[in-house]
C-alpha cells in the first residue's frame, strides 16, 4: 500500500480557495470561552480558552473525543448556555441569548408536533414579524427549496426522520440567519440516510450564503463537510488543532477514497484517539473455549 | 377459535373481535350474577314476602320479613291453634330484580313529585349537571391559567404550590359548614365546595404537566428567534394540550364525586335528594335507576371528550379528521373551498 500524503499538501486551487477564505470578513469569533460545571468536588472545566474564527460562507466542523465539551460550545455559540468567562462576537456585537440571527438544528427532532410542516418553517418568520400570508409563501418556497413542497400538509410525526431533518434545516433557515449552528443534526438517522443527507446538506449550503458549524463525531462527515475543523481535547475541552481540508469542491461522494482525503482522516484519528495504535486492552480475555480443539 | 388465540398474552394487542367481546362481557357479567340472584328462587333469597298473612298479628300480606322470623312466628301461630301465614322466598327490598330498575329507569321520569313545588326527576338530574359544571368552570377558569403560570415560570410555582399543596389536603367537606355560613343555603355553598374539591387538585396537576413540555422544542424556539411570551403561548401550551386536556377529564371525574357531597350542604338538592326520597319510601328501584343515570352521564362525557378531543388534536391521531376538514372548509380561505378533495385526489399531487 502507498503510503498517504501528508495531510497538510494541498493543491494550489485549494490552497487558494483558504486564502480567499481568510479575507472574507468574520462572521463569528469565539475568544478564549471557557465553562465549569459545579461538581461535588469543586467546578468541573469543561471548556477552556476555546478561540476560533469563522468567515463568512465557511463551513467549520467541530470534533473530538466524547465528553469534550462540543456540544457545549455549540450550546454556548446558541445562547443557550452562558459561557463562565470568554466572548462569543457575531458581527463584533456580543452574544448573550438566543436569537434568530443564530439558527439551530438540533440532534433530537425538534418540529413542534402539532404544526403542519408548512406552520412548522413558517414559526421563525411569523417571529420575524412577516405577515401569515407572507410568511405562508415563504415558507412554500423553502420547502421548495428542500424538496418537501408536497409533503407542507402533513404532520411531522408523518414523516421519516431524514425529512424531519431537512425540514428542521428548512425552518432554521427560513429566518435568514447569519450562521446555521448543527449539534450532530444527522447523528440520529441510519448510514445510509445520513450519506444523502451530507450531499444533500452541501447541495443547500452551495446555493444559499450561509455559514455553518457542525458539531459531529463521525470523522468522515467532518472530513467531507468542511472547510475547516476545529479538534478539540478532552478534560479539558481545548482547541487541539485546526485542521484546513485540503479535499476540493465541490465534494462528492467518491471523494472519500481519495488520498488527501484518507491522509486527513488519519490525522484526525490519531489526533482524538492518540494512543489508539499502542493502546493493549486493559483487562485480560479469558479464553473459556480452549484453543486446542480449534487448532 | 379465534376467540382463544393469544388471549392471555402478556401486553399483547387483542383482536377487534376479542376487544368487542371482551367489551360485552364486562357488562354482561355482572348483569348476568344479579339476574341469577333475582330470578332463581333457591340463590340467596333470604326473606320470605308473605301471600296470605292467615292468624298473625303482626304481619300483613306484601311485607318482608327474614326466613328464621317467619318460621318462629308460624310456630307460635301452630301451637296457639292459629291459620299459619304462608308466603314466597324473596330477595330484601334494596335488591330489586333488573327488570324492576328497567321499568323504573322510565317510570322515575314520569312519576310526578309527591308533593307540589318538589322537583321532577329530570329537574333533579338537570340541577346536579348544573351544580357539577359551574363548579368545574369556575375552578377551571382559575386553575388552569393558574396552573400553566405555576407550571412555566418557577417564581409562580414557589409563589403558589406550597400553600395550594397544603390546603390540598383538607377534606373539602370541611368547609361545608363555613361555606353555609358565608354563601347562604341555596346553590352557591354547593359550587363552592366543588370548586374547593377541584381547585387544590387542578392546580397542582395542569402545573404538573405543564412542566412537562419539551425543553428541546423551548430551546427551538428560542433559536427561532421567540420571546418569553410567544414561547408560552405558541410553544409550551400547544406541546402540553393533549395532556391538560386528559387532565381535565380526570378532574371533571372528580367534580362529579363531589357532587354527593355538596348536595347535601345546606338543604339537600338534586340527585341525592332524589335518592334520599326514594330510599324513604323505600322505592330501592328508583334508587338504582337514578345511580345508573349518573353513571350513563359520566360515561356519555367521557366518550364525548374522547371523541372530541381525536378531532381537535389531529396530529396526536396522525391525520385530520372529518371535523377538522369540515371547519377548514367552512372557515379557509375562500380560494381553497374544497382544497381538501382536489389535494388528496387529482393524479398530478400524487405522482412526482
Amino acid at each position: 500500500m502507498e503510503p498517504l500524503p501528508d495531510y497538510k499538501q494541498m493543491t494550489p486551487e485549494v490552497r487558494d480557495r483558504f486564502v480567499r477564505l481568510k479575507r472574507r470578513p468574520v462572521i463569528m469569533e469565539g475568544i478564549r470561552v471557557c465553562k465549569e460545571f459545579p461538581a461535588s468536588d469543586g467546578p468541573r472545566t469543561v471548556l477552556k480558552d476555546v478561540s476560533f474564527r469563522l468567515h463568512h460562507r465557511e463551513f467549520l466542523s467541530i470534533i473530538g473525543p466524547s465528553g469534550c465539551g462540543k456540544s457545549t460550545l455549540i450550546r454556548i455559540l446558541a445562547g443557550l448556555e452562558t459561557a463562565t468567562s470568554g466572548e462569543i462576537l457575531l458581527d463584533g456585537k456580543a452574544v448573550t441569548k438566543p436569537g434568530a440571527e443564530r439558527g439551530m438544528v438540533f440532534q433530537k427532532y425538534t418540529l413542534f408536533p402539532w404544526l403542519t410542516v408548512c406552520r412548522n418553517v413558517m414559526f421563525g418568520l411569523e417571529t420575524a414579524g412577516y405577515s401569515r400570508d407572507g410568511a405562508e409563501n415563504m415558507a412554500l418556497q423553502w420547502l421548495d427549496i428542500i424538496g418537501l413542497e408536497k409533503y407542507a400538509d402533513y404532520y411531522p410525526g408523518q414523516l421519516s426522520g431524514g425529512m424531519q431533518q431537512r425540514v428542521a434545516i428548512a425552518r432554521a433557515l427560513a429566518p435568514q440567519p447569519r450562521v446555521l449552528l448543527m449539534d450532530e443534526p444527522f447523528g440520529a438517522l441510519d448510514a445510509q440516510t445520513r450519506a444523502q443527507m451530507q450531499n444533500y446538506l452541501l447541495e443547500v449550503w452551495h446555493n444559499i450564503d450561509i455559514t455553518v458549524i457542525f458539531v459531529t463525531h463521525d470523522l468522515d462527515e467532518a472530513v467531507y463537510l468542511s472547510d475547516r475543523i476545529l479538534a478539540l481535547k478532552a478534560n479539558p475541552g481545548e482547541v487541539n488543532e485546526v485542521i484546513e481540508v485540503p479535499v476540493p469542491r465541490p465534494r462528492a461522494p467518491d471523494m472519500l477514497l481519495s488520498p488527501e482525503f484518507q491522509a486527513t482522516r488519519r490525522h484526525i484519528d490519531e489526533l482524538i484517539n492518540p494512543n489508539r495504535r499502542a493502546q493493549k486492552p486493559d483487562f485480560k480475555i479469558i479464553n473459556m473455549v480452549g484453543t486446542r480443539n480449534y487448532l | 377459535m379465534t376467540l382463544r388465540q393469544g388471549c392471555f398474552a402478556i401486553r399483547k394487542k387483542l383482536t377487534r373481535r376479542q376487544e368487542g367481546t371482551l367489551l360485552v362481557l364486562s357488562f354482561v357479567l355482572p348483569l348476568a350474577l344479579w339476574a341469577a340472584v333475582s330470578y332463581t328462587p333457591f340463590l340467596y333469597h333470604p326473606d320470605m314476602r308473605i301471600t296470605d298473612a292467615g292468624d298473625s298479628l303482626l304481619c300483613a300480606p306484601g311485607d318482608r320479613i327474614d326466613r328464621s322470623g317467619f318460621e318462629r312466628e308460624n310456630k307460635a301461630i301452630l301451637e296457639n291453634g292459629g291459620v299459619p301465614m304462608r308466603g314466597v322466598r324473596a330477595n330484601p327490598a334494596w335488591l330489586p330484580a333488573p327488570h324492576e330498575v328497567a321499568a323504573a329507569l322510565v317510570t322515575a321520569f314520569k312519576t310526578p313529585p309527591r308533593r307540589d313545588g318538589e322537583p321532577w326527576f329530570h329537574q333533579s338530574i338537570a340541577h346536579s349537571i348544573r351544580v357539577v359544571f359551574l363548579g368545574f368552570l369556575l375552578s377551571s377558569l382559575l386553575g388552569v391559567p393558574l396552573g400553566i403560570l405555576c407550571g412555566a415560570f418557577p417564581f409562580f410555582e414557589r409563589l403558589f404550590e406550597p400553600v395550594v399543596e397544603f390546603i390540598r389536603y383538607f377534606p373539602a367537606p370541611v368547609f361545608a359548614t363555613l361555606a353555609v355560613a358565608i354563601l347562604g343555603i341555596n346553590d352557591a355553598p354547593k359550587v363552592a365546595i366543588i370548586v374547593i374539591g377541584t381547585f387544590f387538585q387542578q392546580l397542582p396537576m395542569i402545573a404538573n404537566t405543564t412542566r412537562q413540555a419539551d425543553p428541546a422544542l423551548i430551546e427551538a424556539a428560542q433559536t427561532l428567534g421567540a420571546g418569553r411570551k410567544r414561547i408560552l403561548m405558541r410553544v409550551v401550551i400547544p406541546s402540553v394540550l393533549p395532556k391538560l386536556y386528559k387532565d381535565m377529564r380526570i378532574l371533571l371525574g372528580w367534580a362529579w364525586t363531589y357532587l354527593i357531597v355538596a348536595e347535601v350542604v345546606g338543604t339537600t338538592t338534586g340527585i341525592s335528594w332524589f335518592i334520599t326520597q326514594q330510599a324513604k319510601y323505600r322505592n330501592f328501584a328508583n334508587v338504582y335507576a337514578a345511580i345508573v343515570i349518573i353513571g350513563c352521564i359520566g360515561l356519555a362525557c367521557d366518550m364525548f371528550l374522547a371523541w372530541f378531543a381525536k378531532q381537535i388534536f389531529p396530529w396526536e391521531a396522525g391525520c385530520r379528521t372529518r371535523l377538522y376538514r369540515i371547519f377548514a372548509e367552512v372557515f379557509g380561505p375562500r380560494d381553497q373551498v374544497f382544497s381538501f378533495t382536489l389535494k388528496k385526489h387529482s393524479p398530478e399531487n400524487v405522482e412526482e
